[in-house]
């Protein structure tokens, strides 16, 4: 019997270190949305993200370089972002999916010389409490210091966006820009603030792909992610708590799926690779339907474009 | 010293000509990508732009790719006009191929003057169907069609996959992840010999001419701009908003099935995991390229699948990978986007005035 709890720890543990990559992407992504800006460049900055990380993790051999690399790498295409949708007022939508194209055709460019080549270990912490504390021990311990900052991050920024001054001019610039911007804040610039930030979230995102989760670099690896961490913020309804639950539902949904897989059910491969997909639609319906609800928590100008007569 | 002022109405000369200073930039930006991998900047651009359409062979594979792409475009063109975004065209396009694939191998071994067009029309019903379920869940459950239309390409592909390695895969191909070669009959007509140029063109060439009727000629053409400018006004004018996303969604995704069931029984001649290179997402870049103009549309396409040969040739002499292609294209959609900046801004440069100084 504790044989088998201690099995379930470590199905657990699984589940959060698949969470972790949505976690992040969504958490960085909710709070560019909450300041009134659509990025749907998510899955390009992770992508970006995961190859610049692996590549300075070969090249420069250190492991702190690739992290920070990598945010930087993600922040530099959200910096394209913002200087399109907010300095010349493009479209939100169209700049995203051209950013994401951009993204993945940049990332599979740098990483042509990367192919093949094994990841290097990322440190896990208390490993010795992971083996020594049956089925608590594999949930808790053992893991990587990017999945312990994920689960901290969605608590930190409810915080920040409830309790605090800043949290509270981003909420306000989301939900009314003109009367924000009457009220002296400067729209523009926690606009651009806020893309960036989602940009560094995204590209730790994917730097914890190529990094911990699978090290190596797979050309398309991030494979939807970030499109699904999109679907999280909706499905979050905008409140950093939800995503983390969403983002478990689904870690839980891929670690599943690749079990019943090695299970050898007689399920096609296929259905069971697509489950994760087919599941952030049903999810979608059933949380959209309330369209009251969903209006309710949308950041009111979202999508919008603002600009400001000089 | 410079001031920028809001244009009181748009130019309609720099609406169509930012495309091609969008191009321009674009080359520019793609010889500074070059220069850093190490290339002499004109000799690439040259390798990416010219070398492959040099000669007849080139400009029969230009067209073979412009095919699908304008195929898709023209049927997104009627979406994002009245603001639907529907982004999972790949979805419908693998779908529909998937269909017009299913319909082949039905009639293997079997001639008649008939089957191409049923196949063709059954991948047009496989891409229409696809695209109307985030056209119903949009409707009736107030869901986001962006990432339903998206999640459903990974769909799509997954089942394109489950079905060639599995029931449909070819039962003498020594288990590859294929099907069997269509028959003669199931095969789109080639235009010339030793050239891939097919008979899908003229397939392209009917949905322009259908789409521009439909866009500036109907009233349902009407209603589209109308909702797409001001969905104020269309409820206003009592349009009936849902009928007409499902109609969008229903058209755009006929033309991506078309485009599908064109590629299979085009140049590919049977299913495979790979019936398209991202047709279904480079088409945005198209549609956005093209101004949502059917015959802006045509030029676009053509530019758009000369980034494919591009990168297919770079691959060759430059052994950059044929990904260069999807950074041109990006870096074109980057361009166009924020050069419209210019049609609702003028930028003024003006000298000092004796005051200032």
């Amino acid at each position: 019997m504790s044989f088998d709890l201690n099995f379930i720890g470590i199905l657990i543990g699984a589940i959060m270190a698949s969470s972790v990559p949505l976690i992040l992407a969504a958490s960085g992504e909710l709070i560019t949305e909450r300041s009134g800006v659509l990025n749907l460049g998510v899955e390009g900055m992770m992508i970006i993200g995961a190859i610049s990380g692996f590549a300075l993790m070969v090249v420069t051999d250190n492991l702190f370089f690739a992290v920070v690399g990598s945010m930087l790498s993600g922040l530099i295409l959200s910096l394209i972002f913002g200087l399109l949708t907010q300095s010349l007022l493009t479209n939100h939508v169209a700049t995203g999916l051209a950013l994401t194209i951009f993204g993945i055709g940049m990332s599979a460019m740098i990483g042509k010389n990367f192919v093949g080549i094994p990841g290097k270990e990322f440190p896990l912490l208390f490993l010795n409490l992971k083996e020594s504390i049956p089925f608590l021990g594999p949930i808790f311990f053992g893991h990587s210091i990017i999945l312990y900052f994920a689960f901290g991050l969605p608590f930190l920024t409810n915080y920040f966006l409830k309790k605090t001054k800043t949290g509270l001019i981003i909420r306000a610039v989301g939900d009314s820009p003109t009367s924000a911007s009457n009220q002296g804040i400067n729209v523009t610039l926690v606009r651009y603030s806020c893309i960036l930030y989602g940009g560094a979230m995204c590209g730790l995102a994917g730097a914890y792909l190529s990094l911990i989760y699978t090290p190596q670099w797979i050309e398309n690896m991030t494979g939807g992610r970030g499109w699904i961490a999109l679907a999280l913020v909706v499905f979050a309804t905008w409140s950093p708590i939800k995503v983390l639950i969403g983002a478990l539902i689904f870690g839980g949904i891929t670690i599943l799926q690749l079990h019943m897989q090695a299970v050898g059910l007689r399920i096609p491969v296929q259905l069971l690779s697509a489950l994760p997909y087919i599941m952030t639609i049903i999810v979608l319906v059933v949380i959209s339907r309330d369209s009251r609800k969903i209006k309710l928590n949308t950041p009111t100008s979202l999508g919008q474009i603002f600009y400001k007569e000089k | 010293m410079i001031k920028i002022e809001k244009r009181n109405d748009v130019s309609q000369s720099i609406y169509f000509l930012t495309p091609i200073l969008a191009i321009f930039l674009t080359l520019f930006g793609g010889g500074i990508i070059f220069y850093i991998l190490g290339f002499n900047p004109i000799e690439a651009l040259k390798f990416f732009f010219i070398t492959p359409i040099s000669d007849l062979y080139g400009l029969s594979e230009l067209l073979v790719k412009a095919t699908p792409l304008c195929l898709i475009a023209i049927g997104l063109s009627f979406c994002f006009k009245s603001n639907n975004w529907n982004i999972g065209a790949e979805g419908q396009l693998i779908f529909g191929g998937i269909v017009g694939g299913g319909v082949a191998l039905l009639f293997y071994n079997h001639d008649g003057f008939y089957v191409l067009p049923i196949i063709i029309l059954s991948g047009a019903i496989g891409g229409m169907l696809f695209a109307m379920i985030p056209a119903i869940l949009k409707t009736y459950f107030n869901t986001n069609e962006i990432l339903v239309s998206l999640m459903l390409v990974y769909v799509a592909k997954l089942l394109l996959d489950y079905l060639v390695v599995g029931p449909w895969s070819n039962p003498e191909g020594f288990n590859f992840p294929e099907t069997r070669q269509f028959s003669e009959s199931a095969r789109m007509p080639i235009l010339f010999d030793g050239l891939r140029i097919h008979a899908g063109i003229f397939i392209t060439l009917i949905t322009v001419f259908l789409s521009w009727l439909i866009l500036y000629k109907t009233y349902l053409g009407f209603q589209i701009k109308v909702s797409g400018l001001s969905l104020k006004t269309a409820k206003y004018a009592g349009y009936k908003g849902k009928t007409m996303i499902i109609i969008v969604f229903m058209i755009s995704g006929a033309c991506a099935g078309l485009a599908g069931v064109g590629e299979i029984t085009g140049p590919i001649g049977q299913l495979h995991r790979n019936i398209s290179p991202d047709y279904g997402f480079t088409a945005i870049i198209v549609a956005f390229l093209g101004r949502l103009n059917p015959v802006g549309i045509i030029f676009a396409s053509l530019i758009v699948a000369l980034t494919y040969l591009g990168a297919e040739t770079a691959q060759i002499f430059l052994q950059v990978p044929k990904y260069t292609g999807q950074v041109f294209q990006g870096m074109i959609l980057f361009f166009l986007l924020g050069s419209d900046y210019l049609l609702f801004f003028k930028i003024k440069f003006l000298g000092l005035k004796k005051n200032e100084l």
